[in-house]
């Protein structure tokens, strides 16, 4: 009753790019499966503009980006489970979900798509010292509570962590009424855009600092304030130099986790780096017809890219269901000397051309990119400017490859 | 007119109000607090001990022992787990002498332990670290939820005729010679033959009211750290090194959730309020867990906590008053105390039934064993999602809790009107995205069931409003 070419889990904007790829690319049966009671994922809560600029040439919010694919998938025969949670699933693709009207559903599919995004890193995870009264909350959790319910979580806000989310919130809880006193980073550097720090904090002259920690946080039961310092070069914060902030909310934004647990259960080989599945260019996992795109394999920047690498995963997973699959020889891909991780982590030979992310792990400037196959350099470019903050990516000719790739940067 | 009033709902109150009941008793408890199990009762290493550590023919010795059995026997009454896992004290070559001198104190307070050597160590828990030769092994040691404890127990009181009213701050007690009147911050005031203080680390501000004496009071505070329950196939036994003068050390422990604990610290703090963790406790954590545990993994800590625990001289305070008639108190109830309190329940129910003339122990109903969606099988899922859809609504992914379930914990026996609450009833925000995902649905499923604006809807505790007013309404014009 429950038998699918394709399942896609998670319906937001890597699910749906993903679903609609299969559908197009063989794939007669297609189903999403979406925890939430609508698709569209954690775009809905993200009601800023920005979104869509390289995928649709135009600037959107992005209920409206998600509203683009919701109604392409509307418009489709794939089936949409809303309600929707996964409870398991196997190596051969047998998946249990539950949903209110369903019940419990058996469901097989020849090829899966993982597309279920990431959760934030929470005060509890970077083992905050302090107490936990009201008020301390991640970023997004304040953002989908003011953007979705309506409702403000404090008046007087520090933000720890100068993640996109983090700064984004910045902005949005001053335009709200709420007053943000500090941003402070960890890093000597934001792992968010440019273009965020612009136009979320220096237009609203909310000082950011670099290299800060909280050390604590105080009070019992609703947030009175937190101490914070600055940090020294191994990020222990220098106590001597603590200072305290009058505040009765404090924002995290501190990193994104892939929500892989249920895929890394199955026991699919991970990038120690980005700590989730490593795929080849179909973003296909070490398991055979499962494949992975979005967050819940490596955080991006821009939707776009979701939605772009999530179509790949698609087409080749509706390829898969139908039995189409053409191998060239493989070739893995290695990040190294100041490139953090590149993705996918396997290509292969052929025609045409393979796209590769990459993100650096500190700010590099006049820096060459090298990358090699075999012992042949086969791409360099030159950048002024190289930070952790901003998602790269590298065009490669796959009639170029020769051995295995290795990606490097020479300062 | 009440027969006993119990000041505290920790998990000792909480004990006493079920025991107190079973005699017939008209009894209530009062909790400062918007739920029971919010002081130490609620932060702590849950952990049900086997009773080698107490000196012999001290009140914790014998609470412990008598404990020990009554958690496991109650558990079952109650609908919670109590999983009797064993637990190693374990050492170098060099510790052999301090375990030998633990094993004649078990020994001698009636434990069942034996010395065992690495070999047979590795067989009970492969995860001890290299250097470890030798362990004190006993068999009745085991974990508990210490605030499923205290709520199924206050839950089970109530069922059966128990009063819990929260929200309570006792600010003063008339006594007038065979009545008491106990009036609370709120205004009411409620009148009684017996009072009971297990206001735990407040025990004194209750004595000082009564005008009975105040007990030199040291706080100490315990830091954990909680693992992501993927770590919960590294650890299958309690883990402890040798206890030194500061307490048993930091312990390795699975918990009944399927969650894993590293700690506690024990650094002397000024009140019972100082809950929070500090670098310097983490650090002495990280750098003792070693000692014992080959595989500690930071990387999938989810949360951290403390709690503090009182202590008074070296022993618990369990006695009537001697100044003022029919006042019972509890105080410096610290470790053992989690394991000794079903013991110290009975005992303190049994002098108050002896006082009363009460002779008569009814057997009491017992707890409906609260189902979850996590531990269901699918049979029973299908049928249940036909009487009631929201057995398949999942609210929290990451510990997989349904909003029926939520529904049923925030209209429990002792209702749970907070998040903090519901989490601890039915583990949403539990898992690794701390509620992050979930804790705003469950904030409306607890606005619209007790019929509360949102921005009523607390956190846990006075003022602690999670949604403290609408957008915009300071909000600047873009």
């Amino acid at each position: 009753m429950y038998n699918y070419d394709v399942i896609v889990i998670g319906g937001g904007s890597a699910g749906m790019s993903a679903a609609l790829e299969a559908r197009k690319n063989g794939a007669e049966k297609v189903a999403i499966l979406e925890r939430d009671s609508r698709l569209g994922g954690i775009l809905n809560q993200c009601i800023h503009n920005g979104f869509g600029l390289h995928y649709f040439k135009e600037e959107l919010t992005g209920p409206e980006y998600a509203n683009k694919f919701v109604k392409l998938v509307d418009e489709s025969d794939i089936d949409v489970y809303l309600d929707t949670l996964v409870t398991s699933m196997t190596k051969d693709k047998k998946i249990v979900a539950v949903n209110p009207v369903d019940g419990v559903m058996n469901m097989t599919a020849k090829a899966v798509v993982l597309a279920m995004g990431c959760r934030e890193r929470t005060a509890g995870a970077i083992a905050m010292p302090g107490s936990r009264p009201a008020g301390i909350y991640t970023a997004g959790m304040a953002q989908r509570l003011a953007n979705i319910d309506g409702y403000l979580v404090g008046k007087k806000v520090v933000i720890l962590g100068s993640g996109d989310i983090g700064l984004i919130m910045a902005r949005r809880m001053t335009f709200e009424g709420a007053k943000v006193l500090a941003v402070l980073e960890l890093m000597p550097y934001s792992s968010g855009l440019k273009r965020n720090i612009v136009q979320c904090l220096e237009d609203y002259n909310i000082p950011l600092y670099y290299s800060h920690t909280v050390t604590r946080a105080k009070g019992k039961n609703r947030l009175e304030g937190i101490y914070y310092a600055p940090v020294d070069e191994n990020r222990r914060p220098i106590l001597e130099q603590e200072k305290y902030i009058e505040c009765d909310t404090l924002l995290l934004s501190v990193g994104l986790i892939p929500a892989n647990d249920m895929a890394l259960a199955l026991g699919v080989e991970t990038d120690p780096v980005t700590g989730s599945m490593a795929v080849d260019e179909r973003r296909e996992t070490s398991i055979e017809g499962i494949f992975a795109s979005g967050n819940v394999l490596h955080v991006h920047d821009l939707v776009d890219n979701v939605s772009e690498e999530s179509a790949i995963a698609g087409r080749y997973a509706g390829e898969y269901s139908k039995g189409v699959r053409e191998n060239g020889r493989p070739y893995s891909v290695k990040a190294s000397s100041g490139v953090r991780y590149a993705l996918p982590q396997k290509v292969y030979s052929g025609e045409g051309k393979v796209k590769i992310f990459f993100r650096v792990g500190n700010i590099y400037k006049n820096a060459k990119l090298v990358v090699k196959s075999g012992d042949n350099v086969i791409f360099t470019k030159k950048y002024m400017i190289l930070s952790p903050g901003e998602m790269e990516y590298v065009l490669l000719d796959k009639s170029s490859l020769s051995g295995d790739v290795s990606i490097a940067l020479e300062v | 007119m009440y027969d006993v009033i119990i000041i505290g709902g920790g998990v000792v109150g909480a004990s006493a109000l079920r025991e107190a009941v079973s005699y017939g008793m008209k009894a209530l408890l009062l909790e400062a607090d918007d739920d029971v199990a919010t002081g130490t009762s609620r932060a702590n290493s849950g952990i049900i001990h086997a009773g080698y550590d107490a000196k012999p023919n001290s009140l914790k010795a014998k609470f412990n022992v008598r404990g020990n059995a009554l958690c496991y026997e109650l558990a079952g009454e109650l609908g919670i787990d109590a999983k009797r896992i064993g637990s190693l004290v374990v050492s170098t070559k060099e510790g052999l002498k301090g375990l030998e001198d633990l094993e004649k104190r078990g020994k001698e307070n009636g434990v069942d332990v034996k010395i065992i050597r690495r070999e047979e160590i590795l067989r009970i828990e492969k995860n001890v670290a290299d250097d470890i030769e030798y362990a004190l092994y006993a068999k009745d040691g085991g974990i508990i939820s210490p605030y499923k404890f205290t709520i199924a127990l206050a839950d089970n009181a109530v069922i059966n005729g128990g009063e819990v009213i929260l929200e309570s701050k006792v600010v003063k007690i008339d006594n007038n010679g065979g009545k008491f009147t106990v009036y609370t911050e709120n205004g009411k005031s409620y009148e009684t033959k017996i009072v009971v203080n297990s206001a735990g680390g407040h025990a004194n501000d209750i004595n000082a009211m009564l005008g009975d004496e105040i007990y030199d009071t040291e706080f100490r505070r315990g830091d954990y750290f909680v693992l992501d329950t993927k770590e919960a196939k590294n650890i299958s036994t309690v883990l402890f090194p040798l206890p030194d003068e500061r307490g048993k050390g930091v312990l390795v422990a699975p918990t009944v959730d399927g969650n894993v604990i590293y700690g506690p610290t024990s650094i002397k703090v000024e009140s019972i309020e100082d809950t929070g963790v500090t670098g310097e406790g983490l650090d002495i954590i990280r750098a003792s867990v070693t000692k014992s545990y080959k595989c500690p993994n930071y990387r999938n800590v989810i949360r951290v906590y403390a709690g503090v625990r009182s202590i008074v001289g070296g022993d618990f305070v369990i006695k009537w008053s001697d100044k003022v008639d029919n006042y019972f108190i509890l105080a410096g109830i610290c470790s053992p105390g989690l394991t000794s309190a079903p013991a110290i329940g009975e005992y303190v129910a049994k002098e108050i039934a002896d006082r009363l003339g009460k002779k008569e122990k009814k057997k009491l109903i017992p707890n409906k064993r609260t189902k979850h969606f996590a531990s269901m099988s699918v049979d029973e899922l299908n049928e249940l999602v036909k009487e009631d859809p929201r057995w398949c609504k999942i609210v929290c992914r990451c510990e997989k809790v349904s909003e029926k379930e939520i529904v049923e914990a925030i209209n429990s026996p002792v209702k749970a009107t907070s998040v903090d609450a519901v989490k601890r009833r039915a583990r949403a925000g539990m898992g690794r995205c701390g509620g992050g995902f979930c804790a705003p649905d469950v904030m409306e499923i607890i606005a619209r069931e007790l019929d509360i604006p949102l921005t009523a809807v607390k956190k846990g505790g006075k003022n602690s409003n999670i949604a403290v007013s609408y957008v915009k309404e300071d909000g600047i014009d873009v």
